[in-house]
């Protein structure tokens, strides 16, 4: 797996800590669902910000996906609390 | 067809907007615009102002994708998306959504199907500054139900 570029909005980011990051997660993180596991382990402040992954949307390069799809060749994923604009 | 699709910090002026849509044309028989208002209050407590966090390249490129399938879906003239980010006080508009046509129905039905999908799909998030702290808004169900309703195009009958 290569780097790929995390960026937060709204209170995930406030709960995360930071805006964006670039991680290189294990081989086994294949889907969106997985990547969200694997981030909630890397300390209490992602714990908090993905207890809830239903509350939790996704975006790859600027698409909305869904928990199962695939990360393979994703160079940007974004995770943000369900929208409220308009 | 003109479409306009703009994020922004600054006011806008909706009646500006409207006359730069019919400008110089006669085919246009139907024009509908909706202004969203920042309230005074939130779930009946006051609040200072909202401040509207957005995702820069996807707001756009999401707005945009939406302007497309209602122009796919209704005889459009033209459509006008203006959305603002930033802090915004009661008061002040936050979004504005023309569109124009030549007869009311699609107007209509167009400006709703865009308002609805800016509210659950446009990657914004409202930020409450209240007396008492800053809260995030939480999303709707009912914001949800509207998006949905639009999910079997027109003259087609939904998925068994």
């Amino acid at each position: 797996m290569s780097t790929l570029k995390i960026v937060y909005f709204a209170w995930v980011r406030e709960r995360v800590g930071k805006a964006e990051e670039e991680v290189v997660p294990p081989d086994s993180v294949k889907t969106v669902a997985d990547l969200i596991g694997w981030l909630g382990e890397r300390g209490e402040e992602y714990a908090h910000a993905f207890e809830h992954p239903k509350s939790i949307r996704a975006a790859i390069d600027k698409s909305h996906v869904q928990p199962g799809t695939s990360i393979a060749g994703a160079r940007e994923i974004a995770f943000f609390p369900p929208m409220t604009g308009g | 067809m003109k479409t306009t699709v703009r994020l922004q910090r600054e006011a806008f002026d909706p009646a500006a907007e409207a006359a730069a849509l019919t400008q110089g044309r006669t085919d246009i028989g139907a024009l509908v615009s909706f202004t969203g208002i920042c309230r005074g209050a939130e779930s009946g407590e006051p609040i200072a102002a909202l401040t509207l966090e957005h995702y820069p390249g996807m707001a756009e490129a999401e707005i945009s994708r939406h302007v497309e399938e209602a122009t796919s879906r209704w005889p459009l003239m033209g459509v006008t998306v203006i959305h603002r980010h930033g802090r915004i006080e009661p008061g002040e508009n936050i979004v504005l959504v023309i569109t124009a046509s030549s007869h009311r129905e699609a107007a209509f039905a167009a400006a709703e199907f865009l308002m609805d999908f800016l509210k659950t799909r446009a990657p914004f998030w409202k930020q409450v500054e209240a007396p008492n702290g800053t809260t995030w808004i939480e999303a709707k169900g009912a914001d949800d139900a509207a998006a949905a309703r639009w999910q079997t195009p027109p003259g087609q009958k939904a998925a068994e």
